[in-house]
């Protein structure tokens, strides 16, 4: 693939602090296919939105792996099954019931809400904990350790293993970058799949621990299930567990980062925010449009052939859904590159849509909600050091992977 | 133009009456003010209450998970209107432009939205309705009534009828472990709305949840103890089944009488409108200034043949109520047609139903995901080589995509392969939808023929 190609132009990390003029580039072309073999790219909202409740397109890994794609994602080479977000139904069904039973409605309606207290005292240690500094970098001091100790208390991990888990967290986290010339690499593929049956391996422990013992968190109600439809077995919950504790923190330390970069670049919504702390539920909605954590869905693959636009993309081929880009598709929304919490209908698809739209979209939205206000409240005339940050590699989950800000200090 | 002077005059001065103060009433009121409506806006209920929403009425409700006082609409934006709650319309003077009300009094309009709505129809045998213990269940006050009576314990509960309603209430009588009786006359429950091969699902559902399911039976009567309670219902079999509540769950009967020889084209299927939501008159003449909407109305859906239909649908009430409300003060360049795609959802027995399009269209039916067996399937309904209409069990996610094959007109049976495709639905089935002619629940959708005047529809589409 060349770096002309936009598809190239998305992976490329150059255009990692601003990809959305090649968004708007690529919904040129409503089903972008640039080379023999490779993904079909569509980036417009509607058509997004259609193959995302598409019952002709397909989630599962192994369908996934058939169509070329360069992981090796078969359930022999990492000794975990995939989890709910890599299989279709009905496999994806049940287990994503059983562990919403434990989430969310209709068996736990109260779960979410009823940590809205200790979110809120975590936000204030981590706001405390900055101290005198003058500097911060908001991505180390807050926004990642904030998501990892919620997902780490939601689902019963401690939070002292986090330097453990991290290790294996970081190039599996990696190996979902659809950077071509990485993930051809047969040694970087292995090291991501070492990391996931290390970290499955690690959950086990935990696991059997909460078998015999059952606590109040996620890893228990998991490990002994029993509803209509089942128990999970140990192969399920570890890759249930893996994927609930990956997504519970790599997506929500960008949501948060995002949101406060476009805030400081957008100060007079900031100010906004800081005098109305109920104006947070509205700007998260909006920056899950205008800069969504995950910027694109690129496994998926059609299982018989789809007529798009006057295109046909024939049966086995990728799809990538650049949710992204539909978020800022001028057919949907009126303004779209403008940061404007305000619109009447932000009806995104940052959380995606259909059957794999976001599990744990309630407890993000509380996580940020939370958070931005604190930091808009408590952050002293808060400054970015640099403009734009430096970025994290990925492609797909996309943030800063620094945010480096200047603070008068830290209001009580 | 004079036409537009009395358009603009019409908006800043105009008096609009909306009769009908619920869902469809309200979300006009609210569109009007929404779209500039600056003159006087009178609503017209019959019930005293301020608009409440009705879906919770048999779901949470009756669960005493939620109270009856407690599901008002939220207002969505001022509305600024004279409430004339408590009192029924009585009659309509379309020549003098008035609404006569039940208490003497009268209502000028230069706009009338007719949003009456549907009421539940009663046992037919006046004396058996009249007993103590028996039920219909529409209105908040039917839903205190029933809840409360509930709440003290019967031994039994006896549903007439397997609609939706009907279900949902015997649903909510398990989920409380009182014992419930439910007698159809059909071969299953939800036979007139989904036909008899989701039926059956039904039909198992119920079973398994402890309900006492009689089907292909008929009530013959109620009867009542010394004391004016009822005791007992007899049914078409011979058998005698004991109980101290009867729910009668028989469907709906349009409020159109109080518009008996008003001139309007108004009667038991309801009121025919163009799909501008303008009334017709009975010669099939349409009015100007008459508009209806929600479930009294019935218009032409060019998805469907442009046949009239007639859609007990809360999504129904609001789109066409926007619709109407948007017409009322528009020039005819400006209006637009209500297209809606059927689309209703029921929760019973913990499962979520929804379907989009006119099921009961359909002759055959293909499960294309999922298992009829497992409870979690979605199934789709051809007519004449399309596909007309969906319906899910536990497997909502996926309608949106069959709405689309619905709206383009896509043949039926879809060939291509999907995720969850079982053996089963590798072929169409015949849907089995009961005779029409046999009285029943009925579906909520119903098709009431063509209009009298359709050839002299001429759609708008707002952007050509």
């Amino acid at each position: 693939m060349t770096q002309s190609s936009l598809l190239g132009q998305i992976t490329d990390y150059a255009n990692r602090a601003d990809p959305y003029p090649i968004y708007a580039e690529l919904r040129k072309t409503p089903v972008l296919h640039e080379e023999e073999g490779g993904a079909y790219v569509i980036g417009s909202y509607y058509d997004i939105l259609h193959l995302l409740h598409d019952p002709r397109i397909s989630s599962d890994a192994a369908n996934l792996a058939a169509a070329g794609d360069d992981e090796l994602t078969g359930p022999d080479s990492t000794g975990l099954p995939p989890s709910f977000i890599r299989l279709d139904p009905p496999e994806h069904d049940r287990l994503r019931r059983i562990a919403n039973s434990s989430f969310g409605p209709p068996h736990c309606p109260r779960r979410i809400d009823s940590m809205r207290g200790e979110l809120s005292r975590i936000v204030t240690e981590l706001i405390d904990g900055l101290g005198d500094a003058r500097e911060i970098d908001l991505v180390d001091q807050f926004a990642y350790p904030f998501p990892v100790t919620v997902i780490c208390r939601l689902l019963g991990v401690p939070r002292e293993d986090e330097p453990r888990f991290r290790t294996w967290v970081d190039p599996l986290v990696a190996s979902l970058d659809p950077d071509t010339r990485r993930s051809a690499d047969t040694e970087f593929q292995k090291a991501a799949q070492d990391a996931r049956m290390q970290l499955g391996m690690y959950l086990a422990g935990l696991v059997e621990q909460r078998t015999k013992e059952p606590q109040d968190d996620m890893l228990s109600d998991l490990a002994t299930s029993q509803g209509a439809d089942g128990t999970l077995s140990m192969m399920e919950v570890l890759s249930t567990a893996v994927l609930l504790l990956i997504a519970g923190h790599e997506t929500t330390v960008n949501l948060i980062t995002n949101g406060m970069l476009t805030l400081l670049r957008n100060p007079e919504i900031l100010q906004r925010l800081r005098e109305d702390p109920g104006l947070s539920v509205r700007i998260v909605e909006e920056l899950l449009r205008f800069e969504p954590p995950v910027q694109l869905v690129p496994q998926r693959t059609c299982i018989a052939d789809i007529e798009l636009r006057g295109t046909t993309i024939p049966k086995g081929s990728r799809i990538w859904l650049v949710l992204a880009s539909g978020n800022r598709d001028p057919e949907r929304f009126t303004d779209p590159d403008r940061f404007d919490p305000d619109r009447p209908d932000i009806e995104h698809l940052g959380f995606g849509s259909g059957i794999h739209s976001c599990f744990g979209a309630p407890l993000a939205r509380l996580e940020t909600q939370i958070a931005l206000a604190e930091l808009a409240r408590r952050l002293d005339s808060p400054r970015l050091l640099q403009d734009p940050p430096p970025y994290r590699q990925n492609a797909v989950l996309r943030g800063p992977r620094h945010l480096p800000l200047a603070i008068g200090g830290v209001r009580p | 133009m004079p036409g537009e002077d009395s358009l603009e005059r019409l908006r800043r001065e105009g008096r609009i009456v909306i009769v009908g103060a619920s869902l469809a009433g309200l979300r006009a009121a609210e569109t009007l003010r929404a779209e500039g409506f600056g003159g006087s806006l009178t609503l017209i209920g019959d019930e005293p209450y301020e608009p409440y929403d009705r879906p919770p009425l048999s779901k949470a409700v009756l669960l005493g998970k939620a109270s009856a006082d407690h599901t008002e609409l939220p207002r969505l934006r001022a509305v600024d209107a004279t409430w004339r709650l408590g009192v029924a319309a009585s009659g309509l003077d379309m020549a003098g432009r008035r609404v006569r009300l039940a208490d003497g009094g009268e209502v000028p309009y230069d706009r009338l939205l007719i949003a009456t709505g549907v009421r539940a129809r009663p046992w037919p045998k006046e004396a058996e309705a009249q007993l103590d213990g028996v039920f219909v269940l529409r209105t908040r006050d039917d839903a205190v009534k029933l809840e409360r009576r509930m709440k003290i314990g019967p031994r039994r509960v006896f549903v007439i009828g397997a609609g939706f309603t009907g279900s949902e209430i015997a649903s909510a009588c398990r989920d409380q472990g009182i014992e419930v009786t439910v007698a159809e006359r059909a071969d299953a429950p939800l036979v007139g709305a989904l036909g008899g091969v989701v039926g059956a699902v039904a039909a198992d559902m119920q079973r398994e949840n402890g309900v006492d399911l009689r089907t292909g039976v008929m009530v013959t009567g109620l009867e009542g103890d010394s004391t004016g309670r009822v005791r007992a219902a007899h049914l078409s079999d011979g058998s005698v089944v004991e109980t101290d509540v009867v729910v009668v769950s028989l469907g709906a009967t349009r409020n159109t009488e109080w518009l008996a020889g008003s001139g309007l084209g108004a009667g038991p299927r309801g009121i025919a409108c163009d799909a501008g939501c303008r009334a017709f008159d009975f010669r099939g003449i349409v009015t100007d200034d008459v508009y209806a909407a929600g479930d009294v109305a019935r218009s032409p859906n060019p998805l469907f043949g442009y046949q009239f239909l007639s859609l007990e649908h809360w999504g129904n009430a609001v789109a066409q109520a926007e619709v109407a409300a948007h017409n009322m003060i528009s020039a005819g360049a400006d209006r637009r047609p209500h297209m809606w795609v059927p689309a209703f959802w029921s929760s019973q027995f913990g499962v979520n139903i929804k379907s989009v399009g006119v099921p009961s269209m359909g002759d055959e039916i293909m499960i294309t995901q999922g298992s009829l067996a497992e409870r979690r399937f979605t199934g789709v309904y051809g007519y004449q080589g399309r596909v007309i209409a969906a319906v899910s069990f536990d497997n909502t996610r996926w309608l949106e995509f069959y709405q689309r094959l619905i709206e383009t007109g896509a043949p039926f049976p879809p060939e291509f392969e999907t995720v969850d495709r079982r053996p089963e639905g590798r072929q169409p089935v015949p849907a089995d939808f009961p005779d029409p002619s046999l009285p029943t629940h009925g579906p909520t959708v119903t098709l009431s023929g063509y209009s009298p005047g359709d050839r002299q529809l001429v759609f708008t589409p707002a952007h050509p």
